[in-house]
């Protein structure tokens, strides 16, 4: 399907009607439904990423964390889908400054994670990075990205390493609607098929740009098919649902290992601000309750679980209590852990040598 | 066990809310993630959202109230528990032990919140405040190389030193390749590159689309990975498109990552006036990147220098800046015919030796602080001219120990007067050898306009022999 995708100029219709809303129809989950195991870990991942995000919240309220601290809840099916169907040992994954759900599905330890946005010197970054900057290259997580944009690029160089290398492996590179419009962007997608790099390119539209939704800044608002004028295939999938994420994923993987780069648009939506100081006038309550409602991600794959009988209602109040207590001890950790030592104000500098 | 919500820090910036309105009632059950309560905050209204489960107990600030960071406003009661109960414990205020909103009111006051660096967990610094800036160095620095006797000189331009030095490392090192604008099948827009494709193929020497930002980026990308790019500019002046990704991507990574993630990618191309070109293709950026922590930045002069400087920047594992020049490429020096020959970056270099003022330079104008030596020499002012080769991490103790020696000091560089070089280069003088200054630091700079066309004005806008001449007998007390 992909190769035909490449040829042709598919025929996809856009979402109809307001842009600016989830849309309701769902993307028909392609294939098949994954085995019961790795709907649990999608799951866990994602509740992780939501009690990791809120209690971030709460402690950026005390005053524990300061600066930018951009939440990723409610798009927590996009990177626990994708994530899940890379091939983790050789793929590798970049994303933006909105980097904590991306780097706690790609394995990284919470209290790492927690303690870095607390400033500590326990911290992945030793606290010198902060919520948006990330890194795990241990788990081939190459950050955490301020510069809107700047990650695109940098991951179609991380294909043209994989490349150059011949490892088989593929970067899964994720950036906003918002950042779809850098021109640095189509730099890097005219250079990723020109030189047929293996690169996924994840459009996380999560409909708005700080205060700005898709429709007020951008003339085509169908991103999948913003590499059709280099000739990049695309198509866009329901970001609030897991499993066709990951189908989705899966179903491309193939094509970006052999022939070069996809965009891959997910649908998603979040619910809390931009970053800790939006005050969110620019939608209204109801719109966000709607998606609450009625296209959690978290919700609808609960729903699934327990319809085909697979989980029942305690197994998965369980599941929450575990992953709460891992998220306290992660907030624990942080806390109790140390500021970095002043001399850490000069080191990393430079490679010494 | 009861729970304190206290007034959140909902910007970087809050130090008092004002409760706008609660959503939720007292005896109202609460789940993570529903809204309690609207707040008031210092840039807009904002939905406190709750974390636990539980049931408002009792509200501490009523609607209208305003409440500082980190003071209760509510009471959440776990299920069964009653406000009651609570009080007949007498924990009406959090008990210590209920974890983390307990530390809710431990936390530093929230102007302290908002200016992360003065937590009052904060360590004094353990080092005494240095009388200058530190300049971070990034390592020891190696010995110059050993010419050993009986080396045989060859003569070459800076531009085939330039290719040599590429061609031996892509030799030496698989992962070294080449991007750029016509790099490979036009041989260079300067021919630097020229042969570079028929010898190690299009695998590793690639011609880019003109996209200075997203090849800069992609090349990025490839040394995070490990890599170790060559990416040529065709000149510095299209650079100012990528230096997003110099500065913010290659330069911060490692600090950012603390120490995790490396970008040994070296940044080459021509720098500077070239003859004739007018304002946008003239610029000289040596301020510009020497400004930067986390960017080492050369200047060679010589083919020597450049051979030896741009493999040392191609092995070092940093992001190396190597500011070339196209007058320079086609002038011929002496380079050791050594298997392996490489400057240490980091280095000055003593160009001729002299006793009465130091005149300073880097880069093509290296030359003409050369030929105001000799014409000065014939007036018996000996100069000693000092060719900086690295301007980050900066050579302070060669400048130094010149100037303790002659007293005096004339800066020549191509770049504009304003947070030049020649500035950093007058404050090291002031800061290192003050009392050894026998006359203020004299700056022969670019003039400070953008680059004029005409042939008369860009002479005028370049450093002059006989402005050096002048200021060196000025500082000499010689005119
Ligand atoms: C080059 C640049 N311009 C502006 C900003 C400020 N900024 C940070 S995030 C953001 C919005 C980006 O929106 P989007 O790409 O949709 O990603 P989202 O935040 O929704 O995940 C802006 C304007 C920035 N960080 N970098």
């Amino acid at each position: 399907m992909c190769a035909a995708a490449r040829k042709g100029r598919r025929k996809k219709e856009a979402p109809a009607g307001d842009t600016t809303t989830v849309e309701s129809r769902k993307t028909t989950t392609p294939g098949e439904l994954p085995p019961r195991d790795k709907l649990f870990q999608f799951l866990r991942d994602m509740l992780l990423i939501r009690r990791f995000e809120e209690k971030a919240g709460q402690l950026y309220g005390m005053g524990i964390i300061a600066g930018f601290c951009h939440l990723y809840i409610g798009q927590e099916a996009v990177a626990t889908g994708v994530v899940h169907a890379l091939d983790r040992e050789r793929d590798t994954v970049i994303t933006s400054y909105r980097d904590h759900g991306h780097m706690l599905v790609c394995g990284t330890d919470p209290k790492l994670v927690m303690a870095e946005l607390a400033g500590r010197i326990t911290g992945c970054s030793k606290g010198k990075g902060g919520s948006m900057h990330m890194f795990d290259l241990k788990r081939n997580f190459y950050g955490g990205h301020g510069i809107v944009g700047a990650q695109v690029p940098i991951g179609t160089g991380l294909a043209f390493a994989h490349r150059y290398r011949q490892d088989g492996g593929l970067c899964a590179c994720f950036f906003g609607e918002g950042a779809a419009n850098q021109g640095q962007v189509y730099e890097a997608f005219n250079m990723a098929e020109l030189w047929k790099l293996p690169v996924l390119y994840v459009i996380e539209n999560n409909k708005y740009a700080m205060g700005t939704p898709l429709t007020r800044a951008t003339a085509q608002p169908d991103l999948y098919r913003r590499g059709e004028a280099f000739a990049i295939p695309g198509d866009f999938v329901d970001g609030m649902d897991v499993v066709a994420v990951y189908n989705k994923t899966r179903e491309v993987i193939p094509f970006v290992r052999e022939k070069g780069p996809f965009i891959l648009e997910a649908r998603t939506y979040r619910y809390r601000g931009h970053s800790m100081s939006d005050p969110a006038k620019y939608r209204s309550r109801e719109e966000v309750e709607e998606v609450r409602k009625h296209h959690d991600p978290i919700d609808q794959l609960r729903k699934l679980l327990l319809e085909h009988g697979w989980a029942t209602e305690a197994e998965l109040k369980e599941i929450d209590r575990e992953i709460r207590a891992v998220v306290n001890e992660a907030a624990r950790f942080a806390q109790d852990s140390p500021e970095p030592p002043a001399e850490e104000l000069w080191t990393d500098v430079y490679v010494e040598g | 066990m009861s729970i304190t919500l206290t007034m959140p820090a909902l910007s970087p910036t809050m130090s008092e809310g004002v409760i706008a309105r609660w959503v939720k009632r007292e005896g109202d059950r609460v789940e993570p993630g529903e809204v309690v309560a609207e707040i008031e905050t210092d840039k807009a209204t904002v939905e406190f959202e709750a974390v636990d489960e539980g049931v408002l107990g009792k509200i501490l600030v009523p609607e209208g109230g305003s409440a500082r960071v980190g003071e209760p406003i509510a009471i959440l009661l776990e299920e069964g528990e009653t406000l009651d109960q609570l009080e007949a414990e007498g924990a009406a205020a959090a008990s210590p032990q209920t974890g983390a909103p307990a530390k809710a009111e431990a936390a530093p006051a929230p102007s302290a919140a908002a200016t992360a660096t003065a937590t009052p967990a904060a360590a004094p610094p353990k080092a005494p405040a240095p009388a200058a800036p530190a300049v971070v160095r990034g390592g020891a620095l190696p010995p110059e190389p050993e010419i050993p006797p009986g080396t045989p000189m060859v003569k070459m331009s800076v531009r085939e030193a330039l290719r040599d030095a590429m061609a031996e490392e892509m030799r030496r090192d698989p992962d070294v390749f080449l991007m750029g604008e016509e790099v490979g099948h036009y041989g260079g827009a300067y021919k630097v590159s020229q042969g570079l494709l028929e010898e190690f193929g299009e695998r590793r020497v690639i011609d880019t689309p003109i996209t200075e930002y997203g090849f800069t980026g992609i090349g990025v990308g490839a040394a995070f990975a490990g890599l170790k790019p060559i990416v040529e500019f065709m000149t510095w002046n299209f650079a100012m498109q990528a230096i997003d990704h110099i500065v913010n991507s290659a330069a911060k990574t490692l600090y950012m990552s603390g120490g995790q993630v490396r970008c040994p990618i070296t940044f080459r191309g021509p720098n500077g006036a070239a003859a004739r070109v007018a304002a946008q293709h003239s610029q000289e950026y040596s301020s510009w990147y020497a400004h930067v922590p986390g960017l080492k930045v050369v200047v060679p002069y010589t083919a020597a220098d450049a051979k030896g400087l741009l493999k040392a920047a191609i092995r070092d594992p940093n992001p190396v800046v190597v500011l070339e020049n196209e007058i320079l490429y086609g002038q011929t020096f002496e380079v050791p015919q050594l298997e392996d020959w490489v400057v240490p970056i980091g280095r000055a270099r003593i160009a001729r030796e002299g006793r009465h003022v130091t005149l300073v330079s880097f880069g093509r104008w290296v030359g003409l602080a050369l030929e105001a030596a000799e014409a000065l020499a014939k007036e018996g002012i000996e100069a000693e001219v000092v060719d900086l080769r690295t301007l980050r991490p900066l050579d302070r103790a060669t400048v130094v120990a010149s100037l303790k020696k002659t007293n005096c000091m004339v800066v020549i560089e191509e770049g504009w007067p304003m947070c030049g070089v020649g500035a950093e280069l007058a404050a090291l003088a002031m800061e290192e050898a003050f009392d050894w200054l026998d006359a203020p630091v004299v700056r022969i700079t670019g003039a400070d306009v953008p680059m004029p066309y005409a042939a008369n004005l860009e002479r005028l806008a370049l450093p002059r022999l006989e402005q050096v001449i002048a200021a060196a007998r000025q500082v000499c007390y010689r005119d």
